[in-house]
């Protein structure tokens, strides 16, 4: 199913395949008086098994790399290869699942119905689909909540059954859009964690927008910290913290010093002493 | 939307209830003034009277311009237990041959006002081609219409129900239509765009997401259309000679001076239009009972 798990993060960064391949790529959206560089020039490799968090100030591009990565926008310059593919090729070879920021549940199907629907889409046999389904909502801890409605469900249950739909057609590429920002930190540290051991069980090529430099630390094997005006990338951060992970990693004095390396990057961007996490 | 709980009832029987009351003692004072100059004129002939002859000769002439209420109900009654359902003298038989005409009619409008909403949708020339016919379709007065409808589909052979559906379909469609349009456009762009990532056809994506998401637009809709169907079923019925239908004895009322007659046949037209307008909300209640209660 995946890579296997004795490499660490590092081994794998140096010698896995290319997932994702940004090279020169730009977006430049036409308004009325002057045209917008929402992605100037952005070179980027994405290995398989790498957990790679995009980070910067909202208008920085990242959430635009991440959506072009995924075609739903189409850059105007440059090339993006999906695992040797168009990113239009890959969507529709179902190469990659997507979380949103929001969990975008639909209202009208159970909790157990939303995780089967891509499943549904892909012309899986019910039955099979359905097995799927209860297995990722057991992976994301949800198990007894299948016949929920989502509005019976708290914001961070719902995030985690879109997380569970995202990975039941068994995706290579998980891409995150922010799926903790609208969560309260207690849950988004919970998620953050669970997240995190989804990653060292699976293995999967995850890339992940953030405006939280912590969040981006703790999950990532790289950090890719980005800049607005126009939509670049500032520098790339090779995280030197140990394979496995817990919260209080983030008490130690390595991961204070890669955030601080985080901090700097953004403020760097910003030509100012100021960090642009929040 | 949202379903009320039991105590709703009551609390809502008690105002039903003494507006129910108020329209009833207007509707026995109207009926005491409007046959008044009547009642002067034939029964007393001119001649002297008491109030209390007035108000009893007021309330149960054979012909009063208003009948009272319990005249009303005693002719519905009367027409319901007196004659068998399958008599033209049973309102029933008339509430029948009306209701068929109105569901067949419903349901060809809900039809094509899915269809026509889910083109219009799909497509942005026949959004701009479309929509302004069907807005300007229903500026053309129903009454004007129907003679037309049904001259000329007689002329092509259909008589009976086709024409009185057709033109019950021509009210139901735009409600529909219109709900409809605005429901499939109601999904968000993230789910839309959710859609998008797993390359769902343009079929899945209307099946999966924008049915379901139209379904709490199109109910409301279907309310107003079925009533809209009573009323075209209901004029068809009126230039074809009157055979059969509430509208049919509603002409046949007004031809002989039965006024009670109107007024039953009017009360039971209310009783379908109300009965069918409700049947709608519990298919709806049943439709959406696991949605979010608003």
């Amino acid at each position: 199913m995946n890579p296997p798990e004795a490499l660490s993060p590092a081994a794998d960064a140096r010698t896995a395949p290319v997932a994702v391949s940004v090279r020169r790529a730009s977006l430049v959206y036409q308004t009325a008086d002057t045209p917008v560089h929402a992605l100037s020039e952005v070179s980027l490799d994405i290995r398989q098994g790498e957990f790679v968090s995009l980070i910067g100030p909202s208008g920085c591009g990242k959430t635009t790399l991440l959506r072009v990565i995924a075609d739903l926008e189409q850059i105007t310059g440059g090339e993006v290869l999906v695992n040797g593919m168009t990113p239009h090729e890959a969507r529709l070879a179902r190469a990659y699942g997507y979380v949103f920021q929001a969990p975008a549940l639909f209202p009208w199907r159970t909790v157990l119905a939303n995780v089967m629907l891509p499943l549904q889409i892909q012309g899986r046999p019910k039955a099979e689909a359905e097995a799927v389904a209860r297995e990722q909502l057991g992976r994301v801890g949800l198990t007894g909540f299948e016949r929920k409605y989502p509005w019976q469900l708290s914001g961070g249950m719902q995030q985690r059954v879109s997380i569970a739909r995202a990975l039941g057609f068994e995706p290579k590429i998980l891409m995150m859009d922010e799926p903790f920002g609208a969560l309260d930190e207690i849950t988004r540290d919970d998620l953050n964690d669970q997240l995190q051991q989804l990653w060292q069980r699976e293995r999967r090529t995850v890339v992940f927008v953030t405006h939280s430099i912590a969040e981006a630390v703790y999950l990532s094997t790289r950090i890719v910290v980005m800049s607005p005006r126009p939509g670049r990338i500032l520098k790339v951060i090779d995280s030197s913290l140990p394979d496995q992970r817990t919260l209080d990693l983030r008490d130690t004095p390595e991961f204070m010093a890669l955030a601080h390396e985080v901090r700097e990057g953004l403020a760097h961007g910003h030509g100012q002493g100021h960090g642009g996490g929040h | 939307m949202a379903a009320r709980p039991a105590a709703g009832w009551r609390q809502q029987a008690l105002p039903v209830a003494t507006v129910l009351l108020a329209v009833l003692l207007l509707w026995y004072g109207g009926a005491v003034g409007l046959n008044r100059a009547g009642a002067v004129e034939r029964v007393f002939n001119n001649g002297p009277y008491t109030l209390g002859q007035l108000v009893a000769t007021t309330l149960n002439m054979e012909r009063p311009v208003l009948p009272a209420p319990h005249q009303v109900l005693a002719d519905l009654v009367s027409s319901l237990v007196d004659w068998p359902l399958d008599s033209p003298r049973n309102l029933l038989y008339h509430v029948a041959v009306t209701a068929q005409s109105t569901l067949i009619g419903f349901a060809l409008g809900t039809l094509l006002g899915m269809v026509l909403a889910a083109a219009i949708v799909h497509s942005r020339t026949l959004d701009r081609a479309l929509l302004p016919w069907i807005v300007a379709s229903q500026t053309v007065p129903v009454l004007a219409i129907a003679p037309i409808v049904l001259v000329i589909l007689g002329s092509l052979g259909f008589s009976g129900v086709a024409p009185k559906a057709t033109i019950a379909m021509y009210l139901c469609f735009f409600p529909v239509t219109v709900a409809m349009v605005q429901g499939l456009r109601a999904p968000q762009r993230i789910e839309t765009e959710l859609l998008h990532t797993y390359a769902a056809s343009r079929w899945q994506a209307f099946w999966l997401l924008r049915l379901p998401s139209a379904l709490p637009y199109l109910f409301p809709s279907l309310r107003v259309a079925i009533a809209a169907g009573v009323v075209g079923a209901m004029v068809a019925e009126l230039p074809t000679g009157a055979q059969a239908g509430l509208g049919a004895k509603l002409l046949t009322g007004s031809y002989y001076g039965n006024t009670v007659g109107i007024w039953s046949a009017l009360l039971m037209s209310a009783l379908l239009g109300l009965g069918l307008t409700l049947a709608v909300g519990g298919v709806e209640r049943l439709a959406l009972r696991q949605r979010r209660p608003a």
